[in-house]
């Protein structure tokens, strides 16, 4: 048997902090991949610590539901785990291409997977690629600039890698007729997207697991949509000129579960037949995309 | 031949003694005995004309196909369910009537272990007898947690359905419960509370009311006890094995990082007030079974609940993080001069955000401590006092 774990921050204040997790665990759950999927959390329940006694699969998936490497992936959720001899050298990672370690844990008998989070796969751009069509409304996006945006350096380095990762490679994908990365707290920041770009249309995608305070009510005001979120804001909205097309927490894309599934598969999970079933439910468009115009890279 | 007939004279071979059916391959022919049949040196089509139909059979085959994974958790909680987990717990119902549900606390079936059945002996006959005729008539219901869960059979043969509700639902008429099927519903529907608040503990006592999750099979049972009360029925499990890993409090503080990096500074008898303040249970059914360390028992009631709670959970290392700041600050003396009604009311309204009961104030009752206008008066004339500054 085997399982699938999708390891979430959650809240104890937000209760939306979890829901992608539950709605792409109930995705993939529907495919049949696994014979187990279960939602593990930080702030929710089951916890890290007790999500592995919960399962009777002795082959154990876990993928972080996380934007990027850093404290959550390389420090808590293996100490949490209980994962014996973890050390983030396993996944020979210099921030953005963390893969996958095979471990056990200290409190089951089981052979724990243990992967890269998801905002770093290399699939997490097609995400990005399809939250910009459905904002738009498949609109030729060639026209189009791209802004992702991470938190920022003031949290984590790895955090504004994984933002210019994306960035870069849907650059050369062509798809876009400009790409950025901007950030909350630093250079180049999101205020000034109306300003950055030379392309009439900007879609603004940020690279978060869930909508919370940041993409609900500061991206918006920082972008100058609204001077107060409680009143909205229409997408498109003029800002100086430019008009600009914000799409919210990239996390809450269906097509996550994609990626989720793709980290499984690089672990060694059989899910191809799941990968295939979950694009052809989640995705709208044509098969982009920035895998196939830049090739993948592992 | 029926698939249950099939199943069992291929399983005859290595011998089925399983709630009240004994099933022998002997050199004299098949032993055949329920409760009520008793034959031995019988061929295989006298075997299977006895078995046909037999309802010890069709529960032998449920247990040993449908239900499986000896040894897992999800199994023992199945069995424990229709008290079938030892011989001689009666915890029967009929129909909607909850008065007999078991809600054993602590310790219950710790030192019985696991019979699974397995156990021969009179008592196990009659209890699997009358276990299949409470199954078969309305079914029988246990608690876990707030949860009420109703086992039946299934039409004919050994199938069991399940159904769960709030045990304060247990009497009402289903046509006013909101049915569900499937168990990824729980989660939203346990996420907030009747008056529409977030929670963020499972395991608050304060589970919403109006719904019902009906003809759940087996997994899907637990698969909806786990969405509503995770991981409850795997340390549950652990805790009637013998081997349950508790986790004390001195070693989940030393294990924390960055934030939380401070609880370890928590003073043990401020411990002992935050574990009173939030593992009781009025705030938080599972049963605590951790202390400051294996040899300093917090002196606080450690709750009556079936499931076991092994560990500080993520929400009292957050509120330990507060109670340590608050404990890290300096004490001073301020002076505020108040009458002894005041110093009363100010009683009856740290009483009543305690047990969660402003909202119970009537509007009009002056009286009470936590009424509204009496605390507002109290701010308009000792606000400044008080350090309020509105």
């Amino acid at each position: 048997m085997q399982a699938l774990v999708i390891a979430a921050h959650g809240s104890h204040l937000n209760p939306g902090s979890s829901e992608p997790t539950f709605a792409h665990a109930e995705t993939i759950r529907a495919t049949g991949a696994f014979d187990e999927v279960r939602e593990a959390f930080w702030k929710e329940e089951p916890s890290f610590r007790e999500v592995l006694r919960t399962l009777e699969s002795d082959e154990v998936y876990v993928v972080p539901l996380f934007v990027s490497e850093g404290y959550f992936t390389e420090r808590v959720i293996p100490r949490e785990l209980r994962l014996e001899g973890w050390n983030v050298s396993d996944w020979e990672s210099d921030g953005t291409d963390a893969d996958h370690a095979t471990l056990s844990a200290a409190d089951v008998e089981k052979t724990v997977h243990y992967c890269g989070p998801v905002g770093t796969h290399d699939a997490m751009g097609d995400v990005i690629v399809e939250r910009a069509r459905s904002i738009t409304e498949d609109r030729d996006l060639a026209d189009f600039g791209l802004a992702v945006v991470g938190h920022g350096t003031e949290r984590n380095e790895n955090s504004a890698k994984a933002i210019h990762y994306h960035a870069d490679r849907l650059r050369r994908s062509g798809l876009f007729a400009e790409v950025r990365a901007v950030f909350m707290d630093e250079e180049p920041e999101v205020d000034d997207v109306a300003t950055l770009f030379e392309t009439d249309d900007v879609v603004v995608v940020p690279l978060f697991v869930a909508d919370g305070f940041h993409t609900r009510e500061d991206i918006p005001e920082d972008l100058g949509l609204t001077d107060d979120y409680r009143r909205g804001y229409d997408v498109p909205t003029a800002v100086d000129g430019v008009r600009i097309w914000y799409a919210g927490a990239v996390g809450t894309e269906p097509l996550v579960a994609d990626v989720v599934l793709e980290r499984a598969a690089d672990a060694g999970a059989d899910v191809a037949d799941a990968i295939a079933a979950v694009r052809e439910r989640t995705r709208s468009g044509p098969e982009a995309t920035t895998g196939t115009a830049t090739g993948r890279s592992r | 031949m029926t698939g249950d007939v099939a199943a069992l004279i291929e399983a005859a071979g290595d011998g089925i003694d399983f709630d009240g059916l004994v099933v022998e391959d002997t050199a004299y022919g098949y032993r055949f005995e329920t409760p009520e049949v008793s034959k031995r040196g019988i061929d295989t089509s006298e075997l299977a004309a006895l078995a046909d139909g037999d309802p010890y059979v069709a529960n032998w085959r449920y247990w040993a196909e449908t239900v499986g994974g000896r040894g897992t958790a999800r199994r023992a909680f199945l069995r424990w369910l229709e008290g079938a987990d030892a011989a001689g717990t009666d915890d029967a119902e009929s129909g909607d009537d909850t008065e007999g549900d078991s809600d054993a606390g602590r310790g219950d079936g710790a030192q019985r272990g696991d019979t699974d059945g397995d156990e021969g002996g009179d008592d196990a006959t009659v209890d699997a007898r009358e276990r299949l005729a409470a199954l078969r008539d309305g079914g029988r219901a246990r608690t876990w947690g707030e949860l009420r869960i109703r086992v039946r059979l299934a039409d004919a043969g050994g199938e069991r359905v399940y159904d769960v509700r709030h045990r304060d639902d247990a009497a009402a008429d289903p046509r006013d419960l909101d049915a569900f099927r499937d168990p990824g519903a729980a989660h939203d529907l346990v996420k907030y509370d009747d008056r529409g608040r977030y929670r963020p503990l499972s395991t608050a006592p304060s589970l919403p009311h109006g719904w019902q999750f009906v003809e759940l099979d087996g997994d899907a049972l637990v698969d909806t006890v786990d969405f509503v009360y995770p991981a409850t029925v795997a340390n549950w499990h652990r805790e009637r094995e013998g081997a349950l890993d508790v986790t004390h409090w001195r070693e989940t503080a030393a294990r924390q990082t960055g934030i939380y990096g401070l609880v370890s500074d928590l003073p043990t008898e401020a411990l002992t007030w935050a574990a009173e303040a939030c593992c009781v249970d009025s705030q938080c059914l599972k049963r605590r079974e951790w202390d400051h360390d294996a040899g300093t028992e917090l002196d606080v009631p450690r709750g009556d609940g079936e499931f076991p709670c092994r560990e500080p959970c993520s929400l009292f290392v957050a509120a330990a993080r507060e109670f340590t700041k608050l404990e890290g600050e300096p004490e001073d003396t301020h002076e505020v001069t108040l009458s002894e009604s005041e110093v009363e009311g100010l009683g009856d309204l740290v009483d009543a955000v305690a047990e969660d009961r402003v909202d119970e104030v009537r509007e009009a009752d002056l009286d009470d401590g936590a009424n509204r206008y009496r605390v507002r008066y109290l701010r308009a004339k000792r606000g400044r006092d008080l350090g309020i500054d509105s």
